[in-house]
């Protein structure tokens, strides 16, 4: 009981301690008006470069903007406390850091649900994309898991940020790495090989993929492979987040470097 | 001579201080490389003649022009505030116009540095050949580039002295600036209400400078087009400095954050 609490309410907490972020001036730009413009400077730019349609970059932009809340919002959550000086307090507490670390991802992956639904939505609107209507729950499904093998992603990060000073830096960085790698504005098909094979590595990658066969009239079971692999490499960065916020929390102690700027 | 040392020393002093910040230094380079590299690799993709490959590097390096500028323009007062040296800026005996725009100067010379990464990244990594037909008069378009976006984001700074989010919106306006000032989508793709904006912005006359001096067209109308907005942006910057810091002293809201 404690730890769904710890869960849920500790989560909440946390995600609401964000508030730098949550203020309308912030949250207006960044989740609304800022995927909706990298989805047009990407489709102009594709219409100009003479490849993909508007349909391929309204998907691949839109799924990828899920990661500005997923990595950024997840590493702020250890990121600020470090900053504000409380994190030495939140990990001296006896709580148990499985509940305590995935609480602060879950209202994440709604946020970066969120975000990708607005994209789609004013990215169908100003481009004139039609999707089919059937696609529209299954679409919800396959955002749903991509937004959590990010957070997953952003759950490294963030266990980085326990060690590193310049969490932007390193997010900006993950981010355009993202940009590049998974397929987002460029198929994977005519990325360079090594790309390619290291794209499937990334979380985001097949989810992209799921969304855009979903986009073009696949049905759910169709990519349920897609899925999955994209769920499994979710599960996997959480696992390798975790770990890592053990040890590098482990190794912080020990070198008295917690709150150290 | 004492204005002319004021902007050398506090450009030069900025300018050191930006080159040590990860943020500033290192992500303004990297940055818009992520960018450079999907478009270098959508236009690879495209199949695109080597003009197109030229034009799409050489826009996407002035992209990191701006780039540098815009979210840290648009949060730099906020961040002297935070460091509490903002009122020690406004109490100097010098114009503070004068004070600033180095500053926002510094921020666009990083971005001709990230300019140039961009075209050796263009160059080495993509194969894309860099045949300029008048390198001077290119040399000429970036450089009045530099001046008049460092100009704009003087006037960016200047608007966002009382908001306090600025760099989310300074963040959001470099994708924006990006996709209507015609570094790789030209003006014209767009619908027509939008072109007066593009008009606007001084980015895209040194574009428009920077690629004609790139392919020996005539480059010398919108290079002093891109000048002339910078001027206006200098103007209406230090106009709006001096209301708004008259109004800050009125209500004492100076370090208010």
């Amino acid at each position: 009981m404690s730890s769904l609490r710890l869960f849920f309410v500790g989560g909440l907490t946390s995600y609401k301690a964000l508030f730098g972020w949550l203020s309308p001036w912030i949250l207006v730009p960044t989740f609304l008006l800022g995927p909706l413009v990298q989805v047009l400077l990407f489709a102009y730019i594709g219409r100009t470069a003479g490849v993909g349609d508007d349909r391929f970059f309204l998907i691949g932009n839109a799924v990828q903007y899920a990661a500005i809340p997923c990595l950024f919002a997840m590493s702020n959550t250890i990121g600020g406390e470090r900053q504000s000086q409380t994190l030495g307090l939140l990990l001296v507490t006896p709580a148990r850091r499985i509940p305590l670390f995935l609480g602060r991802s879950l209202p994440v992956i709604v946020n970066g649900i969120g975000v990708t639904l607005v994209a789609l939505l004013s990215g169908c609107l100003v481009l004139g994309v039609r999707l089919p209507r059937a696609s529209l729950l299954p679409l919800l499904v396959v955002v749903t898991v991509s937004a959590f093998a990010c957070t997953g992603l952003g759950l490294v990060a963030a266990a980085v940020a326990l060690r590193v000073r310049e969490t932007a830096v390193l997010v900006n960085v993950i981010f355009g790495l993202l940009l590049i790698f998974c397929g987002v504005n460029v198929p994977l098909s005519a990325l360079p090989h090594w790309m390619a094979s290291t794209a499937g590595w990334l979380p985001l990658t097949h989810g992209i993929a799921a969304a855009r066969r979903l986009a073009v009239g696949a049905a759910l079971p169709d990519v349920t492979g897609l899925l999955l692999q994209e769920a499994a490499l979710g599960a996997a960065y959480v696992l390798a987040g975790l770990g890592l916020l053990r040890w590098f929390e482990r190794e912080s102690r020990r070198r008295a470097t917690l709150e150290l700027m | 001579m004492t204005v002319l040392r004021l902007l050398g020393v506090s450009w030069w002093m900025q300018l050191k201080m930006r080159s040590r910040s990860a943020f500033d230094g290192f992500l303004s380079l990297l940055w818009p490389l992520f960018f450079a590299t999907t478009i270098f690799l959508m236009f690879r993709a495209g199949n695109n003649a080597p003009r197109a490959l030229l034009s799409a590097a050489v826009g996407s390096s002035v992209m990191g022009i701006w780039s540098a500028t815009s979210t840290t323009a648009s949060s730099a007062l906020q961040q002297e505030r935070r460091q509490g040296t903002l009122e020690l800026l406004v109490a100097t005996p010098a114009p503070f116009a004068l004070v600033m725009a180095p500053l926002t100067l510094s921020m666009a010379t990083v971005g001709a540095y990230s300019m140039v990464t961009t075209l050796l990244w263009g160059r080495f990594v993509f194969g894309i050949p860099l045949d300029i037909a008048s390198p001077a008069a290119f040399v000429l378009g970036v450089l009045a580039t530099v001046l008049a976006v460092g100009l704009l984001g003087f006037l960016l700074a200047v608007c966002s002295v009382r908001y306090r989010s600025a760099w989310s919106l300074g963040a959001q306006l470099e994708l924006v600036v990006w996709l209507i000032g015609g570094f790789i989508i030209p003006v014209a793709a767009f619908p027509a209400w939008v072109h007066p904006l593009s008009w606007a912005l001084a980015p895209t006359w040194g574009m428009n400078a920077i690629r004609a001096a790139t392919f020996g067209d005539a480059w010398a109308l919108d290079a002093l087009m891109c000048l002339a907005l910078g001027a206006v942006y200098a103007a209406v910057g230090t106009y709006l400095a001096h209301r708004l810091l008259r109004s800050a002293r009125q209500h004492a809201s100076l370090a208010l954050s």
